[in-house]
């Protein structure tokens, strides 16, 4: 017998082979996860020098320690064996490796359930793209119209909630978004304040400090703080604990029973942001004229009632109602942006966060655009 | 039983993920007072296919029919009439988390019933006792362990008596003698108010106590390899993979 070595060895492994079909796999040393090993791919080109190969051994005799490297290691041989139709004797490797390999092969593969991570050409992945916005902004019309439908039936008093849901959703965003609200709209008073001062001074026309602050406050800039706040705050909250019903299956138990999601979960909160909105719009304006104020009295030394008695000068009751509508209008869109990721939500933890950050980001972009257009459309109608 | 009068008909079912068949040419009657057993190995489709039942999931293509009326054919408020009919407890327990288990079991009283607030609390209470849970009426969701929720889930599908209940692996995470008093209520649900019950278990013990009826899912051919009686199965049944199931893997493969 000619026992001629291929040069492809290392240290743990030799092949040599006994006649011109068979190859012996001779497995020395430690093979363990810590050690270094040879790759497979230099044994691989071992076996492509043998054209007339058909049966492949194993000689385990100078193995000291085998773990789960030797098994990877084996079922890849016999990947490449399968292949190229090699016969593949297992009986000389150590027992235990037998055994577990025959565990490992017990249940064969699914196919068609490994996922294949193809790797598509740039259009085709524009094109599905644009597909997936396509989708997207059809489910947000479908999840419109619900809503539009469960409204109705809220009209005709047929809609089921539960009243102390909304009562909750009443207090959470309203009292409790207080404190926030405050501080972000006084500190947006004493910005705007500050920085009309430092051009009215040169005028001598601080006074005029208090119109800038009444007016900007009032028309716009209170409910845009307060929505923009409340979407933060309510929008996440609220497609946090949508997406985390979603998982835990919660929402098929309503639809199962009947409940319309929509009814039970969405519309307590659409009527919470609704209700609760111009109120707090309304005590944002408050907080960023106090904020004027801080600036008009302490900055540029105005009395504090010269200074309320030109903002309410300047106050006119358009700007209120224009304040007031903007306001209700960013209720609904907090409210439907986060109950719509939060319904849309997958059923794992990061699907929560992902539903969670959509919410926030739809509802802010969804805010300014409203902004824009309502801007456009009430300065054409010249009010 | 006397007569066997088929309540879920199940024709030429597909049932999968986008493009992914899960499972093909699904063919089975359940009748009215049946316990139906959906077993099978872990990841065959059988969570799926209890979704599917209960209107949840739509069929890549054949028909379910509900007392003759095929669901996916139905308009839906046809649908929802059929859905109030069935009990469901999901595999895990899928309590709404913000409430009591009392409010829990209450609210599908609340939504279709007449009852008044004391009524509904009696009823309540009753229903928790039915499952071993007497007395925990205030707690939430969050605050019993596994076993307890899955028996609070239980509570809430039986509120209203429905005429169809559908479980997701009940006993499993229930302890030994809890599971066996499932069985026991189950039978007995049965006995008295001719409720059908369409159970999805590994429980090889449940299985031969409670089950009359059985569909197999297998996992390689991904079909239904076998149906009808466990017990009978277990007698006659000459499919390997049935076998080894039915017999803890000791005969068959
Ligand atoms: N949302 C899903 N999307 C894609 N595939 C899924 C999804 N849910 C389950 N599957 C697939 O369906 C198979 C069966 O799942 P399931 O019905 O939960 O099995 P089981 O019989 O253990 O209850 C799983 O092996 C999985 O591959
Ligand atoms: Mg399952």
């Amino acid at each position: 017998m000619a026992i001629e070595s291929i040069d492809q060895t290392s240290s743990h492994l030799k092949l040599s082979n006994p006649d011109s079909t068979t190859l012996v796999i001779h497995l020395t040393d430690d093979w363990r996860t810590t050690s270094h090993l040879a790759a497979f791919e230099n044994v691989c080109q071992g076996l492509e020098t043998m054209p007339s190969l058909n049966k492949v051994l194993f000689d385990a005799s100078g193995l000291t320690g085998w773990d789960s490297k030797l098994l990877t290691f084996v079922l890849k041989v016999r990947g490449w064996c399968d292949d190229r139709k090699v016969d593949l004797a297992l009986e000389g490797l150590p027992g235990g490796v037998q055994r577990l390999l025959h565990l490992a092969l017990a249940v064969p593969e699914r196919q068609g359930a490994r996922k294949d991570a193809e790797r598509q050409p740039f259009f085709p992945r524009v094109g599905e793209k644009a597909l997936q916005v396509y989708a997207s902004a059809g489910e947000m019309l479908a999840f419109l119209g619900s809503a539009c439908v469960a409204f109705g039936q809220l009209l005709k008093g047929k809609a089921s909630f539960r009243r102390s849901d909304l009562m909750l959703f009443v207090q959470e965003s309203g009292v409790q978004a207080f404190g926030i609200v405050s501080l972000v709209s006084i500190l947006v008073g004493l910005i705007f304040a500050f920085i009309g001062a430092i051009q009215l001074k040169t005028f001598g026309a601080q006074i005029y400090v208090a119109d800038l602050v009444g007016i900007a406050m009032v028309r716009v800039m209170g409910a845009v703080m307060a929505g923009i706040i409340m979407a933060g705050r309510t929008g996440a909250n609220y497609a946090a604990q949508l997406g985390t019903m979603q998982v835990n299956e919660e929402i098929d138990a309503l639809q199962t029973l009947g409940i319309s999601p929509m009814e039970f979960l969405v519309l307590p909160r659409m009527m919470a942001l609704i209700l609760m909105m111009p109120l707090l719009c309304v005590y944002a304006d408050i907080m960023g004229i106090l904020g004027g104020l801080i600036v008009g009295v302490t900055m540029l030394d105005l009395n504090p009632v010269v200074y309320l008695n030109e903002t309410k000068a300047s106050f006119n009751m358009t700007n209120l109602w224009i304040g007031l509508i903007y306001s209700a209008m960013f209720g609904v869109i907090i409210a439907l942006s986060g109950c719509l990721r939060g319904i849309q939500c997958g059923r794992s933890a990061s699907a929560v966060g992902d539903a969670t950050t959509s919410a926030v980001v739809t509802g802010i972009v969804s805010i300014i655009i409203a902004t824009a257009i309502l801007t456009v459309i009430f300065s054409i109608l010249n009010v | 039983m006397n007569e066997a009068e088929p309540q879920i008909v199940v024709k030429d079912l597909d049932m999968g993920y986008g493009s992914f068949i899960l499972i093909r040419n699904l063919n089975f009657i359940v009748n009215k007072g049946d316990i139906f057993i959906i077993m099978g190995g872990s990841g065959c489709g059988k969570s799926t296919l209890l979704k599917l039942l209960v209107g949840l999931k739509e069929p890549l293509s054949g028909q379910v029919f509900y007392d003759g009326t095929s669901f996916w054919e139905a308009g839906p408020e046809e649908q929802k009439r059929i859905m109030r009919r069935f009990g469901i407890l999901y595999q895990s327990g899928a309590l709404w988390s913000s409430m009591t288990l009392a409010e829990n079991v209450a609210i599908p009283l609340e939504q279709y019933t007449s009852m008044t607030r004391a009524e509904i609390q009696d009823l309540v209470s009753l229903k928790l006792a039915l499952v071993g849970l007497a007395g925990f009426e205030d707690f939430y969701p969050s605050e019993i362990s596994g076993g307890m929720r899955k028996r609070a889930g239980l509570a809430r599908a039986m509120a209203l008596d429905p005429d169809i209940l559908f479980f997701d692996e009940p006993s499993a995470g229930l302890d030994p003698v809890s599971a066996r008093l499932l069985d026991d209520l189950i039978l007995e649900l049965r006995d008295s108010l001719g409720t059908t019950f369409v159970v999805v278990t590994h429980e090889l013990g449940s299985i031969f106590a409670i089950g009359n009826n059985s569909v197999y899912l297998d996992v390689q051919t991904r079909t239904m390899t076998a149906s009808g009686d466990p017990n009978r199965l277990l007698a006659e049944s000459k499919d390997p993979t049935v076998r080894a199931f039915l017999t803890r893997g000791a005969e068959g493969k």
